[in-house]
C-alpha cells in the first residue's frame, strides 16, 4: 500500500490546477505589463485568478498581493506592520511560541532592530488563549500574529475571537493561514483580518505560489524593489500559469471542504483511537480543536527519524520533529512549546492525512506504527531503562 | 538521491549484534535522550583480551543505529587495544560514508566502544 500522508507537507496538485498551469502556459504567454493584445490577455487572466481568490476568502481584488508563496507572504507581512508600527513610535509585538520559521525568524530580525516581541505560551492542547492575548495588548503593541492551524500538530486557534480583540483595541492582526485556507472557510471581513498569509502547494496548487491578503488602508511595504507589478508593492513579472493554477486549486478545494471535513474526521479518529492503544504514547495537541487530516503522537523510548524509514519501506510517508530529521539539535520548537520533554519530542510522528485517506489506509497505518514501535523499542536503551524502572515514564 | 548509502540502509535496517550481554565484561553509555542520541554497548572479554562478543542497544535515528550495528561488527574478534584505535572515521567509511549533520553518529559509536573497554578495565582492576 502506498499512503501519502504528510499533506501538511506538501500536496499533489489537483487534476484541474495541472490542466490551468498546461494551458496557461501554452496559451497564455503574454507579460501582463506589454500592451498588445496577448500582454493584455494575460492581464485579463491574472485579475481574473484575484477576483476568484478574492471572492472565496471574502475580500476585494485589490487587497490581494500575490507572492512566491507562504513565507514571503509572511516576511512582507511582518516587516510592513513593523515599518508602520515604528513611524508611530510603537514597537511590541505579539505572537505565538508555535507560529511558523517564517514568522519566528522575521520576528527575530525585528528584536535585533529594537523591537519587544511578546510570544504567547500555548498550553498543553496547543491552543492560544484569547484572555492572555488581550493582557498582553499594549500602547505600543504594533501588530498581533497568530497562525490560524498549527503546520505540525493541526491545532485551529480562536482567529474570530482574536480578530474583534485586536479591532478592539485597534491593533492590526495578522494571521499565517497557510494551513487552513483551502481547507476551513475563511471571511476575513467578518473575521476581522487586516493581513492573511496563504500559500498554493498547501491546497493542491503549484510550490512557489501564495498570497497575501491587505485589508484596504494597511500600509504595505515591498520586499522586491523593481518594476510596478503588483501596485508596485512586489516587483517582477507575474507567475500568470502559477497563480491561475492556484485559483483553479482553491476553487476546488474550497468547494469540497464540508464534504472533506466530514469524510476525514473519522478516519482521523481512528488512528488517533488506534494509536492510543501503544502503552505510553500521546496525542500532541487538542483531541476535538483540530485540523481533520492532522494526527500528531509522540511513543516514548523511540526516536522518530528511524520511525519514519520504517514507515517509508511500509509505503508511508510521514513527518516527525525529532531533531535528525531537521539537521538540528533541537526537536520540534512546537512539541517544545506544548510542554513535552525533549525526549518525547524526539519521538513524534506526524501524519497529515490527503483527502482521499480511507478506514482501510487508517488500519494498515495503524498496524504498522504499533510494529514498528514494538520493534525499535526492542533494541532502546531508553526503552529498557524505563521498563526496569531505572526512570520514570514521562508518557 | 537518498539520505543515506545503502549500506547505511543494510545495517539500519538489518543491524548485527542487536541485544543484551547479561554477564558483560564492560558496558558502555554515551549521548542521552535529550539530544536524541543513546547507544549502549556490551563486551564479552576472554583472559587473552579479545573481545568474544559485541551487543548494542540504541536509542536514535537510523545513521546512530547503522553506526553502533558496524562499530561491533569492527571490533567483534579484535583485542581490546586494537578495538580502542577504531576512529569514528573508519566506521563513518565502513557505512560507505554518512550525511555531514550525521557524523556526530559515529563519533558517539567510537564513544561507545571507548566507554566500555574503560569499564572492562575498571572492574578488572577491583
Ligand atoms: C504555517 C506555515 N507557514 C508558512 C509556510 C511556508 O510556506 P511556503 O512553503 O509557501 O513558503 C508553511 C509551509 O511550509 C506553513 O506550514
Amino acid at each position: 500500500m502506498n499512503i501519502y500522508a504528510d499533506n501538511a507537507a506538501t500536496t499533489k496538485m489537483s487534476k484541474a490546477a495541472i490542466a490551468t498551469m498546461l494551458d496557461y502556459m501554452e496559451n497564455v504567454y503574454g507579460n501582463p505589463s506589454s500592451l498588445y493584445g496577448i500582454g493584455q490577455y494575460a492581464k485579463e487572466k491574472l485579475e481574473e485568478a484575484r477576483e476568484q481568490i478574492a471572492r472565496i476568502i471574502n475580500a476585494q481584488p485589490r487587497e490581494i498581493l500575490f507572492t512566491s508563496g507562504g513565507s514571503e507572504a509572511d516576511n512582507q507581512a511582518l516587516l510592513s506592520a513593523a515599518a508602520a508600527g515604528e513611524r508611530k513610535g510603537k514597537k511590541h509585538i505579539i505572537s505565538t511560541a508555535f507560529e511558523h520559521h517564517a514568522v519566528l525568524h522575521t520576528l527575530k530580525k525585528l528584536e535585533e532592530r529594537g523591537f519587544e516581541v511578546t510570544l504567547l505560551p500555548v498550553h498543553t492542547n496547543g491552543i492560544v488563549r484569547v484572555d492572555e492575548l488581550e493582557a498582553a495588548i499594549r500602547e505600543d503593541t504594533c501588530l498581533v500574529t497568530v497562525m490560524t492551524v498549527n503546520n505540525e500538530i493541526g491545532t485551529i486557534q480562536p482567529i474570530t475571537e482574536i480578530g474583534a480583540v485586536c479591532r478592539r483595541h485597534g491593533v492590526l492582526f495578522h494571521t499565517d493561514a497557510v494551513q487552513a485556507v483551502g481547507h476551513l472557510p475563511i471571511d476575513v471581513a467578518a473575521q476581522n483580518i487586516d493581513m492573511l498569509s496563504a500559500s498554493a502547494h498547501k491546497f493542491h496548487g503549484p510550490k512557489g505560489v501564495g498570497f497575501l491578503y491587505v485589508k484596504k488602508g494597511v500600509r504595505i511595504q515591498n520586499l522586491i524593489e523593481g518594476g510596478a507589478q503588483e501596485r508596485g508593492k512586489r516587483a517582477g513579472t507575474e507567475n500568470v500559469a502559477g497563480i491561475a493554477s492556484m485559483a483553479a486549486a482553491l476553487s476546488e478545494s474550497v468547494e469540497n471542504m464540508e464534504q472533506t471535513k466530514a469524510r476525514l474526521t473519522p478516519v482521523r479518529d481512528r488512528i488517533i483511537k488506534g494509536l492510543n492503544e501503544i502503552p505510553h504514547s500521546a496525542l500532541n495537541g487538542d483531541p476535538d480543536q483540530r485540523m481533520y487530516s492532522n494526527v500528531n503522537f509522540s511513543f516514548e523510548g523511540i526516536e522518530g527519524e528511524s520511525l519514519l524509514i520504517l514507515l517509508d519501506r511500509k509505503g508511508i510517508c510521514a513527518s516527525s520533529g525529532s531533531a535528525c530529521t531537521s539537521g538540528s539539535l533541537d526537536p520540534s520548537h512546537v512539541l517544545l512549546a506544548i510542554g513535552r520533554k525533549h525526549e518525547v519530542a524526539h519521538g513524534s510522528l506526524r501524519l497529515s492525512l490527503g483527502e482521499d485517506a480511507t478506514a482501510e489506509e487508517a488500519d494498515y497505518i495503524i498496524d504498522a506504527v504499533k510494529e514498528i514501535v514494538s520493534y525499535l523499542r526492542g533494541f532502546s536503551p531508553v526503552w529498557r531503562d524505563l521498563t526496569e524502572g531505572k526512570k520514570e515514564f514521562i508518557l | 538521491m537518498a539520505l543515506y548509502s545503502d549500506k547505511v540502509m543494510e545495517y539500519f535496517l538489518h543491524p548485527k549484534n542487536i541485544g543484551v550481554i547479561e554477564d558483560a565484561d564492560g558496558v558502555g553509555e554515551v549521548g542521552n535522550a535529550k539530544c536524541g542520541d543513546i547507544m549502549r554497548m556490551y563486551l564479552k572479554i576472554n583472559d587473552d583480551e579479545i573481545i568474544e562478543d559485541v551487543k548494542f542497544e540504541t536509542f536514535g535515528c537510523a545513521s546512530a543505529i547503522a553506526s553502533s550495528s558496524m562499530a561491533t561488527e569492527l571490533i567483534k574478534g579484535q583485542p581490546v587495544d586494537k578495538a580502542l584505535t577504531l576512529t569514528n572515521q573508519a566506521v563513518a567509511e565502513a557505512l560507505d560514508g554518512l550525511p555531514a549533520y550525521k557524523m556526530h553518529c559515529s563519533v558517539l559509536a567510537q564513544e561507545a566502544i571507548e566507554s566500555a573497554i574503560e569499564d572492562y578495565r575498571k572492574k578488572k582492576s577491583q
